[in-house]
């Protein structure tokens, strides 16, 4: 037990004298969270819009101040004729231009349904469609105000909409969830996946092999400051995620702490095998790299899994950063009880474990 | 002939060495496949839970225009207990709950209510979904009309038009970005990791004796980089048409110039590092944390600019995929838009000038 | 000697070049003075850290001086570095081949950055390819090569345009004899032939007694300079061999160094190599007490002789004799003598002592390719048993295989009575491992990694404590315990490691080509330990291709191509190798002799 200890010891004190690897278990994650905590949004705020109004009328004026006196749109310009719209958009002044047509007060007074046309960049998709979507709520609202004052029939029914668990939908409450799963991965596969590599570089590891200690004892002597380092990683993230970006902690700790555990194991799992695989730090880190970007953009950290092909989506069930996306998200906003997530643990478990059998049984193989 | 050997020599090691090989062709590759195919915002049949408490007729139509839109399926379930699991199980991303009394009250000039409940976890999905159920809901109160006898309620109709991406394809807008970032890695991660190579093996010692001059290996580094890059921007561009389809409305002139430049400033960039840091392993942190990373998220490429805070997008402005991209998703989408274009360009074109002066002012014929 | 006045091609004039290590100014040269004659070799020699690398970068334009001036070829390198470059070749330590490139286009890029004419190249090609022995493998990648062709491929590079002045730093570090003796052909041929001046700084003294002209560096400064007569000269009279019949040559030698008169002694095959203060006739008069067993014989200095006696005269770790040649208190033997008795000298002990290592009949192969081919060789209790051959003559396999680091495919592996092949982690325990380069954790200070590894061998508590004060001690690393080990000299890097691999006083020594690269002085105290540890019952098996230290073993096998071609004392290996044109062959002679035959036999 000392012995292992020893070990243990030792590592830490790898990692933490040499400046860059201590560089790299702080300098990165903590570039990382602030960028992605602050830079990783969907939310759409202050769209410049371009204003072109055929009509004389009053209506058409009040139906662009529903517009412009949203917070989420931001008039930039006024058009006077139909030649300056392409200009306006191409150009990405404006991301949507409002047309009320000439026609537009005398429809409205006859009853029949006058027409606003919107017309929207759509080089950014996603923010094309969110802009749309806002574009929608206001005109309802001007509709509901219109038949209100005029004495028109209201529609028989009503959507009522409430969103559950994000009530405002601020997308920061599901990116920062996420980073707390990205950056522990990165840390650990980072100081795994590189700590068998630097010993072969360096030669140290001939040096420990001649010493009494079995190979699984260094392969738990590796795989123990892995541990700790990306608990340590995790408790700091969230800690940031709870009082520095103020996203709720609604369930229990206890769960989310089983899910990182066991997220640890298949990460250090994975970051063994690459590090037993690797002759230099230089594979270990494109190893890890290869790894790092196809798990996280198939995670469901950015975009919806059920976006994906099927094909693909039968892919992700091997990517284990997948099921702690699903435990962070639910034990942080929907406050998911344990029963609801062991769908998503023991996957985990079984990640971890074969990557773990796997990772001895390369280290073995590739120890001469 | 001095230059003409360096240039041979960086080819030949480029084809020998596996590393590079693999960031140069494999990655450009995988990444396109993975953003082409893997990664999407535009939701189809995203699964919603019907719970209507008194099935009357009325209640029928509704559904029916629920099921009949082609981004919904919904999915009828016995009481709210039953759809409130399904969605703690993110078995269905909404509710829609039709009371008792729904069918009573459309007939009543109060109207009914008609409840949704949205998954607010993922905020961008869940502002996608309601925009979809408000569109079918749109269109049963168009056709209730006739049903209920109400007289048309909507004074004005918005008639939506998306420009340059006419069916909000998330994939006409993350391919072409994704040509930046597959620059990014060749121009400067690789630059930064071979020319470090060269100071580690101690071949650069051998280079400085020899009466070459500094420009000279500066650029035998730039002209073999710079072409493997333009191969790279052949196959991203080419599968981008081929493959996945995304319309190149531009002229390729301007995509090659506006490539040009920006390979310029990342070779530039990866030159500069690893004048600075020559050791592979630290010019290879140091290049994914101020190339790869900025280029993934700060760039306009998944997430927009203009919605993240003030200084951040004020950070954006140092970051040359930011005008990459933007130069990128005009010259794809929308054509050949000077007003776009020649500011972009002109940003790249003193970026590329200060890093490479930069790079050439640093770089010395000496060891210390 | 050199009465022909000659022209200087370089010339340094108070030359003062400092570094900055972290907060310390390093002062790596201080007001060197000195001038590099035209048409000869020169020899840079000193211990490390002296500044021999830190001028040759000088002379090649890569530092600028922080005062003086430096010239070579009548123009300043400080401000025409590139004029100077295009005349002078430069190999540096390790030269910069770029591995994933072939024999031939290494040759291609030099001769495109130096602007060699594509008539010429033919040529110059094949004479530089036949010199080097390249010529079978133009296309072999150059990662691929030995150490010894890589050496080559170097020079080779270098010499595609022959320069006016070739600079070498250390060329034969890592080299085999066979290779290092061609490579100073190659040198020797192109001063004869092309008058090509040559500047080369090298550790080991024999190649500096091929030098025309030595150049003695210490801490920056300029100790002194003379043709490698005028340094031994001095030393006529004062350097003998004694042998006495009937003691093992280290306790011979311990005996000598209690002597007051003797400066030096160093254990020679079966003799002991003494060089006194005075001039004697009988240096160890009175020592032994039985005269008539003494052979003594008086011998011609070499320049080793006087190289440690200028700069051993700064070094501390012989307290023993003081300096002003007084008797100092003799120091009582130190050895048990019970263990002595066990401790065998092969060439006068009895064949039934204990074998602590077996080795038989023991293959080792990797695809198709045989690194090891069945070898059988065993090692005494107390024995120093030496490993030699050229890069890639099963030397380090073999070593590897008995540590347990690569399994054997054939044969039986004993080692500390256990049998290696099966339970490896049982003879662990026994045996102490030195690798080839410095392996031990360069972040972690000394005393963490002496805290590391003792934990490691199950020391605890008081125990393991006062083992680290006395690793600190014994290996005189008190001053340097907190610093961290990467940072340190090569000198205490070796020091360290021998001193890990002592933590939990092993029976078995396993060392891996423990004094490559290292200087002459720290070599002489290595070896001087490992023969005190011998002394003490300890097996050392040594892996070595300089020839020299082979003196030092008791028993030395030679591979070639996976096989033992000769398994003896080195004295034997000697006799059997004596040739019309060598009478009295030196060991790397008898090893280059013993490989000839070989290949003779072969084809």
């Amino acid at each position: 037990m000392a012995r292992l200890l020893a070990l243990i010891v030792k590592e830490f004190q790898v990692l933490l004298k040499d400046p860059r690897s201590r560089f790299v278990i702080i300098g990165p994650p903590l570039i990382q969270l602030i960028v992605f905590g602050y830079a990783a949004t969907y939310d759409v705020t202050e769209v410049p819009i371009g204003v072109y109004n055929e009509s004389p009328g009053e209506a058409s004026r009040d139906l662009i101040a529903h517009f412009t006196g949203s917070p989420n749109f931001q008039q930039v310009a006024t058009i006077a004729q139909a030649g300056e719209i392409g200009p306006l958009l191409e150009g990405q002044v404006a991301l949507l231009v409002l047309h009320v047509g000439p026609r537009f007060e005398r429809s409205l007074s006859q009853g029949t349904p006058a027409r606003l046309q919107v017309i929207l960049d759509g080089r950014n998709s996603n923010t094309a469609l969110i802009t749309l979507g806002y574009a929608q709520t206001i005109l309802k609202k001007f509709n509901a105000q219109w038949a209100r004052q005029h004495g028109l029939p209201e529609p028989p029914a009503r959507l009522e909409v409430r969103s559950w668990f994000n009530p405002n939908l601020q997308s920061r409450w599901f990116i920062v969830p996420g980073i707390v799963g990205l950056l522990t991965l990165v840390v650990t596969m980072l100081v795994t996946a590189l700590s068998v590599a630097r010993e072969r570089e360096q030669g140290t590891f001939d040096q420990l092999l001649v010493t009494p200690y079995h190979p699984w004892e260094i392969l738990i002597g590796k795989a123990i400051p892995g541990f700790i380092i990306g608990t340590l990683e995790a408790t700091l993230i969230i800690l940031a995620t709870v009082y520095w970006f103020q996203v709720p902690l609604q369930g229990n700790v206890a769960t989310l702490y089983l899910g990182v555990l066991l997220f640890l194991l298949s990460a250090i799992g994975v970051g063994l095998m690459i590090s037993s695989l690797s002759l230099t730090q230089q594979q270990g880190l494109l190893g890890a790299f290869l790894f790092l970007v196809p798990a996280i953009i198939l995670s469901g950290f950015s975009t919806p899994i059920a976006n994906m092909p099927p094909l693909i989506q039968k892919l992700t069930l091997l990517n284990p950063m997948r099921y702690f996306i699903v435990i962070l998200r639910s034990v942080f906003l929907q406050d998911a009880p344990f029963a609801l997530l062991v769908n998503q643990m023991w996957p985990l478990a079984g990640i971890g474990l074969v990557t773990l059998a796997l990772a001895a049984w390369l280290f073995r193989q590739r120890m001469y | 002939m001095r230059l003409r050997g360096l240039v041979r020599k960086e080819f030949l090691q480029v084809l020998r060495d596996p590393s590079a090989l693999a960031i140069a062709l494999v990655l450009p590759v995988v990444l396109l496949l993975l953003f082409g195919y893997g990664v999407s915002l535009d939701s189809q049949h995203v699964p919603i839970a019907l719970v209507v408490d008194h099935p009357t007729s009325d209640t029928m139509r509704l559904c029916a225009e629920f099921a009949y839109s082609p981004y919904l399926a919904p999915i009828t379930m016995h009481g709210l207990p039953e759809a409130r699991q399904a969605i703690m199980e993110r078995r269905v991303d909404a509710i829609v709950h039709l009371r008792e009394d729904f069918s009573e009250k459309l007939r009543r000039p109060e109207g009914a209510s008609i409840q949704l409940i949205v998954n607010g976890v993922d905020a961008n999905s869940a502002r996608i979904v309601t925009g979809y159920i408000e569109s079918a809901y749109g269109k049963w109160l168009e056709h209730s009309s006739s049903h209920v006898g109400a007289a048309p309620s909507i004074a004005v109709v918005m008639q939506s038009r998306v420009w340059f991406n006419s069916n909000v394809l998330s994939r006409n807008f993350l391919v072409p970005g994704v040509i930046a970032v597959v620059m990014t890695l060749i121009g400067a991660l690789l630059t930064a990791l071979l020319m470090a190579r060269e100071w580690e093996r101690g071949t650069m010692e051998g280079l400085l004796v020899t009466p070459v001059s500094m420009n000279e290996i500066l650029l035998g580094k730039i002209i073999p980089y710079f072409l493997l890059g333009m191969g790279g921007l052949a196959i991203s561009v080419s599968m981008s048409v081929w493959l996945f389809g995304v319309p190149l409305r531009g002229s390729l002139m301007v995509l090659v110039l506006a490539s040009t430049l920006f390979l310029l400033t990342a070779l530039g960039m990866g030159l500069l590092i690893s004048t600075l840091a020559r050791v592979q392993f630290v010019a290879g942190q140091v290049a994914i944390i101020t190339t790869f990373l900025p280029a993934f998220i700060l760039s306009g490429f998944i997430f927009d600019i203009g919605s993240m805070p003030r200084p951040i997008q004020w950070l954006t402005h140092i970051i040359p995929a930011r005008y990459y991209v933007s130069l990128l998703k005009t010259n794809f989408l929308a054509g050949d838009v000077w007003s776009v274009i020649l500011p972009n360009a002109l940003a790249l074109a003193v970026m590329a000038a200060f890093f490479l002066g930069m790079t050439r002012w640093l770089s010395r014929k000496q060891l210390d | 000697m050199e009465a022909t006045p000659l022209q200087p091609i370089a010339t340094f004039q108070h030359v003062t070049k400092t570094f900055a290590q972290g907060k310390q100014i390093v002062r790596a040269l201080s007001r060197f003075t000195a001038s590099i004659e035209t048409g000869r070799v020169t020899g840079l020699i000193g211990p490390d850290g002296a500044g021999k690398t830190t001028s040759l970068r000088i002379l090649a334009g890569l530092y600028t001086p922080d005062v003086g001036t430096v010239r070579v070829l009548d123009r300043d390198v400080a401000t025409e570095a590139l004029a100077v470059q295009a005349r002078v070749g430069y190999m540096p330590q390790r030269f910069g081949l770029y591995e994933d490139l072939t024999v031939r286009e290494n040759l291609d890029l030099y001769a495109d950055l130096q602007g060699v004419s594509r008539a010429v190249r033919t040529d110059r090609y094949r004479e530089l390819m036949e010199m080097t022995g390249l010529a079978p493998f133009p296309n072999r990648l150059a990662g691929k090569l030995s150490g010894g062709m890589k050496q080559k491929l170097g020079l080779a590079c270098v010499l595609v345009q022959p320069p006016a002045l070739l600079l070498l730093d250390e060329p034969t570090v890592g080299v085999d004899p066979v290779s290092r003796r061609e490579l100073w052909q190659i040198i020797d041929r192109y001063v004869r032939d092309r008058h090509t001046t040559v500047l080369v700084s090298t550790g080991y003294l024999d190649e500096a007694e091929r030098c025309d002209w030595l150049i003695v560096l210490d801490g920056g400064k300029l100790l002194r300079q003379g043709t490698p007569e005028s340094f031994c000269a001095p030393l006529r009279d004062k350097t003998f061999k004694i042998r006495v019949r009937g003691m093992p040559q280290r306790d011979i030698q311990a005996r000598l160094d209690a002597c007051a008169q003797v400066a030096d002694a160093v254990v020679q095959g079966e003799s002991v190599r003494v060089v006194t203060y005075e001039k004697t006739e009988n240096p160890c008069h009175g020592l032994f007490a039985d005269q008539d067993q003494v052979a003594l014989e008086s011998v011609p200095p070499r320049f080793e002789d006087a190289f440690v006696m200028l700069l051993g005269s700064r070094q501390q770790d012989r307290p023993q004799a003081s300096a002003d040649g007084k008797p100092a208190a003799p120091r009582l033997p130190t050895r048990d003598t019970g263990l002595h008795a066990a401790n065998s000298c092969p060439a006068t002990g009895s064949p039934q002592t204990s074998q602590v290592i077996q080795v038989e009949g023991v293959k080792r192969r990797f695809g198709d390719f045989y690194a090891v081919k069945g070898v059988t060789f065993d090692v005494q209790r107390g024995e120093i048993f030496g490993l030699l051959g050229a890069n890639g003559a099963g030397k380090t396999t073999t070593f590897r295989m008995l540590c347990g680091l690569l399994p054997a495919s054939a044969g039986k592996l004993f080692v500390a009575g256990v049998d290696v092949r099966r339970t490896a982690a049982r003879a662990r325990q026994r045996i102490g491992y030195m690798a080839q380069k410095f392996s031990l954790y360069g972040a972690l200070s000394v005393v963490d990694n002496l805290r590391f590894f003792s934990c490691a061998y199950r020391l605890r508590g008081a125990a393991r404590e006062e083992r680290i004060g006395w690793a600190l001690r014994q290996f005189e690393l008190e001053e340097v315990a907190a610093v961290a080990s990467g940072s340190l000299p090569l000198g205490f890097k070796q020091r360290l490691s021998f001193a890990c691999a002592l933590m939990h006083e092993p029976e078995i020594l396993f060392l891996d080509e423990p004094t490559s690269g290292v200087d002459p002085l720290a070599r002489r105290e290595f070896w001087r330990r490992t023969g005190d540890l011998a002394n003490q019952g300890v097996t050392v098996l040594v892996t070595t291709h300089y020839m020299e230290e082979a003196e030092n073993c008791d028993r030395v096998a030679i591979m070639a191509a996976g096989d033992i071609l000769a398994l003896d004392t080195p004295e034997a290996i000697k006799q059997k190798m004596k040739t019309v044109e060598k009478p009295t062959p030196t060991m790397e002679d008898a090893f280059i002799e013993l490989l000839n035959t070989r290949r003779v036999g072969k084809t």
